[in-house]
């Protein structure tokens, strides 16, 4: 399991205050998703990368990453081009794709691979649970944030109960197979994960309870926002905002 | 007494204990013999099907009755990673103490008083789930420790550490003026740590020593 394993480094990205790159990714995230000029998303690409360059992640990883994104979108240049409508480019056997097809294809390409770079740049260089205590700090609601702590604090128990379980399997010769027998196996695996996520639930809620636990939940981390902080801030949503403008307001 | 749901059969029947304050004592039994069932009943996280509960001179019923008991006893559970959840060790044991209605400041001040006190310096800011097995039991005792309990429930506290940090724990206890119970299965653990064994089997306690 490595969820944090962009987290760690000494970069001018991984120094800043998380509350910054939060509220810069959300802005950024969300005039890219619905851009469509040119003009604004090459800026938005130089922006990305830039970012890119600051965090000083391995590229490799970083690559590495965008290939599981880029596999879903595969599967939208099987269908868009040939789907879409408007004027033909080409044709493979009886289907035609189109121009517009191609374009929009190509639009979601570079718009997916650019905030999937902001995002890696920005969020993954913070630990997923100081990213927590920022939300908390940028008035996200309690539940939410504690939603989030209890999947990152168990998702690793349930992968070691599941290691455990498929090791068990394994020492007593189980070879899966396209047969009954494993898909039989492999719902009692799952099957038992389940079982024992709803009994450890269960002991945890108990062990709140011993402590004390009466509904409510405390966050202690604190964040002090430096100077450095301010004036990335400034500079980051001085470009977001120009990317915004060369959208909505210049070239009308 | 107290039956399993499933079975039907009594796991606790007719079984009397009774602990005074400053008193050590331990607990033996084979697996599935009943020792956290009685823990739990004595927390109030299950109710006794007949009998009587008795915490601070008090008979104790509802849930309501058993939050004064959960305030001034600590229950160390078996698995440290049903106890700790929260995502940095600071955060877990202040839980306690900010439940009893601490202030933030006061909370963290237990809090790095506590870790002094179990040689756990410098651990605050570590991720619970990142801490190895040793490391995980000797912070939930801290996250008990740290609500100042007048006394200790131990649910099998050496199961899975190793020798040193067994070594470490006896140092902890037997330097407490803490009143407590463990149950282990480690009986040379429990020589070192209490004045008095029981075993328990077929739902009653019996001396061993």
């Amino acid at each position: 399991m490595h969820i944090d394993n962009f987290a760690t480094g000494d970069s001018l990205l991984h120094r800043l205050d998380p509350r910054v790159k939060i509220s810069v990714a959300v802005l950024f995230s969300v005039v890219v998703a619905v851009a469509d000029r040119y003009s604004c998303l090459a800026t938005a690409v130089c922006f990305s990368l830039t970012l890119l360059f600051l965090a000083r992640l391995s590229l490799r990883e970083v690559f590495l990453r965008l290939l599981v994104v880029n596999a879903f979108i595969v599967f939208l240049w099987l269908f868009l081009p040939f789907t879409y409508g408007g004027e033909k480019l080409f044709s493979i056997g009886p289907l035609d794709a189109t121009r517009e097809g191609v374009i929009y294809a190509l639009l979601i390409t570079v718009k997916s691979n650019t905030i999937v770079l902001a995002l890696i740049a920005l969020l993954a260089t913070s630990p997923i649970v100081t990213l927590g205590h920022a939300l908390g700090h940028l008035y996200v609601p309690d539940k939410l944030i504690h939603l989030l702590f209890f999947t990152v604090r168990y998702l690793q128990v349930l992968h070691l109960e599941y290691d455990r379980l498929r090791d068990a399997m394994r020492i007593r010769a189980f070879k899966p197979g396209t047969n009954v027998h494993t898909y039989k196996s492999f719902a009692y695996l799952i099957g038992m994960l389940l079982i024992k996520s709803f009994d450890r639930a269960d002991r945890i809620r108990k062990a709140m309870l011993c402590r004390g636990f009466h509904g409510k939940y405390y966050l202690l981390s604190h964040f002090d926002l430096q100077r450095v902080d301010v004036i990335m801030l400034v500079i980051m949503m001085l470009l977001v905002s120009g990317m915004a403008s060369l959208q909505w307001i210049i070239l009308k | 007494m107290y039956h399993d749901n499933q079975s039907h059969r009594p796991v606790l029947d007719d079984l009397n204990l009774q602990i005074s304050r400053g008193e050590r004592v331990g607990l033996i039994g084979a697996n599935g013999s009943g020792k956290t069932t009685l823990f739990h009943l004595l927390m109030g996280l299950l109710r006794p099907t007949a009998g009587a509960i008795e915490v601070f001179g008090e008979e104790r019923r509802k849930e309501k009755d058993f939050r004064v008991v959960r305030e001034k006893i600590g229950l160390l559970f078996q698995d440290s990673d049903d106890q700790l959840f929260c995502p940095t060790v600071a955060e877990d044991v202040a839980f306690g103490p900010l439940n009893l209605g601490k202030s933030q400041d006061e909370a963290l001040a237990i809090t790095g008083e506590v870790l002094e006190c179990l040689g756990l310096e410098g651990f605050e800011d570590r991720l619970t789930y990142k801490l190895s097995g040793g490391e995980k039991r000797l912070i939930s005792l801290a996250t008990v420790l740290a609500m100042k309990p007048e006394a200790l429930i131990l649910d099998e506290p050496t199961t899975g550490l190793d020798e040193d940090t067994v070594e470490r724990l006896i140092e902890i206890l037997r330097s407490s003026d803490l009143t407590y119970l463990i149950a282990s299965h480690n009986s040379e653990f429990l020589s070192k740590t209490t004045d008095i064994i029981y075993r328990l089997g077929m739902g009653k306690l019996l001396q061993a020593n």
